[in-house]
């Protein structure tokens, strides 16, 4: 954690194929978040947004970082992965498109969904991938006045 | 009829018996309580009258205050309301009937029976999901722990709840205007009495929450009214009379997935524990069930109300004596056609959020004291030992930066001083972070 004047700076690290912990970086910034005068539907939007990237970091990309950082008025989070990138970011766009393997699948993941609902929980939503560099997503949410 | 009290607790510390170690602070589910100057401290704020603290403390210094027969001295004509789980606690017993004729030979003059509510919930249930076809999960409101926690720590999910009033308030409702047409007093002379199996539907009585005021006058526990019906019970085998009016759903209102199954739906999720009550809220808050789910019955207590504290049978033994007992019933033997009087049965008052948890007025200040929870806990030992009187070195940290508590009164960084002369708070000192 770091921190300057009017911001909040957390970074997780997320390990490929570490299922057990999945959704443990989300899950710390919804609960960090409840303590902090944020409005509920804002909380809500962030953990499900954050808990679609983190997932995806896991079963699709080799791991990476979420950088989040938290203002007065807004969230914004940074998930950067280290590959394999996407080949056609419209495709993956694209609600019910999955690579995801069947054991993922059987786990209840792999809907196609992950991206689609990124997107959507998202007030700023930004995407860039390189393919066999990686793929790095930037998510903003405002938080509503009280 | 009972004057609202806002902050009420049934749940308090016998400070007598309390030994100040830290068993309740580590099983309390909402991190409500701290031990002080050697005492087991409940904030008041954060409590939900769960019965963690009374189950486990072994000194038997966590009680719950309820009412006593005497209460019930002022009225002209008393009626008891028992919930389903009282049936399980007698052994030997395969006639509901027994039980209510016993409750009528100790000092009530009628009984209405909490499970023959229930099966109106049940119907009010049923027509409320047909009648509102959004996919909306819905959230029970018989267990009054549940509702209680949602409202300090799930707030997204309030919108969830059921508005239905819970059973005890529609039988007290109903027995209080059939006792009315029966005896000709008026409503107030009619004395109402709940006997519970719980602390949670003490404190839901004295300050509930839908409705501006319960329509119970008496709160008596299960455990003080078992003694007094066992012999009566002996005399009330012989001839007992015919006041059952709960049928399968009724009774199995007392056990995990009765009311789930009163809904006769199978997409239900039926929980109990209050852990994992807590895991399944959080899944609801974060949309984790890829499932189709209509509704969700949570239980604080093990096995649902035959798990409550003030209970006496074991809860399993509890549980399977109400399974044998509701075997050969009808699926149920209430219907709203069946009683004359009516009753509103929606929760009037919105449930609103309490935000107890926050760490500042504004974001800002928010956003200022996370820094400094951050820093506190960077010099914490992360032991959650409880030795400080709080329950993890986070609930400390948070504490110090409310003014209710002081990074200080750590243990480990005392022992760590003392032994090896290591001052971890000198830094924070130096950049003014305490």
């Amino acid at each position: 954690m770091s921190f300057s004047n009017d911001s909040l700076h957390f970074q997780y690290v997320v390990s490929k194929d570490d299922f057990t912990h999945a959704g443990s970086a989300s899950s710390d910034v919804k609960n960090k978040l409840k303590k902090m005068n944020v409005d509920a539907a804002a909380v809500r939007k962030v953990s499900i947004a954050m808990y679609e990237g983190e997932i995806n970091m896991i079963i699709h990309a080799y791991g990476g970082t979420i950088d989040v950082d938290i203002y007065e008025d807004r969230i914004v989070m940074c998930l950067k992965d280290t590959g394999p990138g996407i080949a056609n970011i419209e495709e993956a766009m694209q609600e019910g498109f999955s690579t995801a393997p069947a054991d993922v699948i059987n786990l209840g993941f792999g809907a196609g969904m992950g991206l689609p609902n990124m997107r959507s929980n998202s007030d700023e939503f930004n995407i860039e991938s390189e393919v066999g560099v990686g793929t790095t997503v930037t998510m903003t949410i405002y938080f509503n006045p009280a | 009829m009972a004057e609202k009290q806002q902050f009420f607790h049934s749940v308090y510390l016998d400070k007598d018996k309390c030994k100040g170690c830290i068993t309740c602070i580590k099983t309390c589910p909402t991190q409500a309580i701290r031990v002080r100057n050697g005492k087991a401290h409940i904030i008041k704020e954060f409590c939900i009258d769960c019965g963690e603290c009374i189950r486990h403390c072994p000194h038997y210094a966590k009680q719950a205050s309820f009412d006593h027969m005497e209460a019930l001295d002022q009225y002209k004509y008393k009626v008891a309301l028992p919930p389903p789980s009282l049936y399980g606690q007698f052994n030997h017993l395969d006639d509901i009937n027994i039980i209510l004729t016993a409750l009528t030979m100790i000092g009530f003059d009628d009984v209405f029976e909490v499970g023959a509510a229930a099966e109106l919930v049940s119907d009010a249930t049923r027509k409320y999901i047909a009648e509102h076809e959004e996919p909306r999960i819905l959230i029970s409101t018989a267990c009054p722990t549940v509702t209680r926690l949602i409202r300090i720590r799930f707030p997204e999910l309030l919108d969830n709840l059921l508005p239905l009033k819970p059973p005890v308030e529609v039988a007290a409702e109903l027995a209080r205007k059939r006792a009315v047409e029966k005896t000709g007093y008026r409503p107030e002379e009619i004395g109402i009495a709940f006997i519970s199996p719980c602390p949670s539907k003490v404190t839901a009585v004295q300050d509930p929450l839908g409705i501006p005021s319960s329509a119970v006058d008496v709160v008596l526990a299960t455990k003080e009214i078992y003694p007094l019906m066992l012999s009566a019970m002996k005399q009330a085998r012989n001839n007992p009379l015919e006041y059952c009016l709960s049928g399968k759903i009724g009774v199995g209102w007392g056990l995990t997935g009765g009311e789930a199954a009163g809904i006769l739906l199978d997409n239900y999720i039926a929980a109990d524990g209050i852990e994992n009550v807590v895991r399944v809220l959080e899944d609801l808050e974060d949309e984790k069930f890829q499932m189709d789910i209509r509704f969700v019955e949570l239980n604080a207590c093990p096995g649902g109300c035959v798990g409550g504290v003030l209970n006496v049978e074991n809860p399993f033994a509890a549980s399977s004596k109400l399974k044998h007992l509701k075997k050969y019933l009808p699926v149920a033997l209430s219907h709203p056609e069946d009683f004359p009087h009516k009753t509103g049965m929606d929760l009037t008052e919105e449930i609103a959020y309490e935000p107890v948890y926050m760490l500042g007025k504004s974001m800002l200040e928010s956003i200022n004291n996370m820094v400094k929870l951050e820093k506190l806990m960077r010099v914490l030992p992360g032991l959650d030992c409880g030795g400080c009187g709080a329950p993890t070195c986070k609930a400390l940290a948070e504490d110090h930066i409310r003014g209710k508590g002081d990074v200080h009164s750590c243990t480990e960084l005392l022992r760590r001083y003392y032994l090896y002369g290591e001052d971890a708070f000198e830094a924070l000192e130096e950049e003014n972070a305490l």
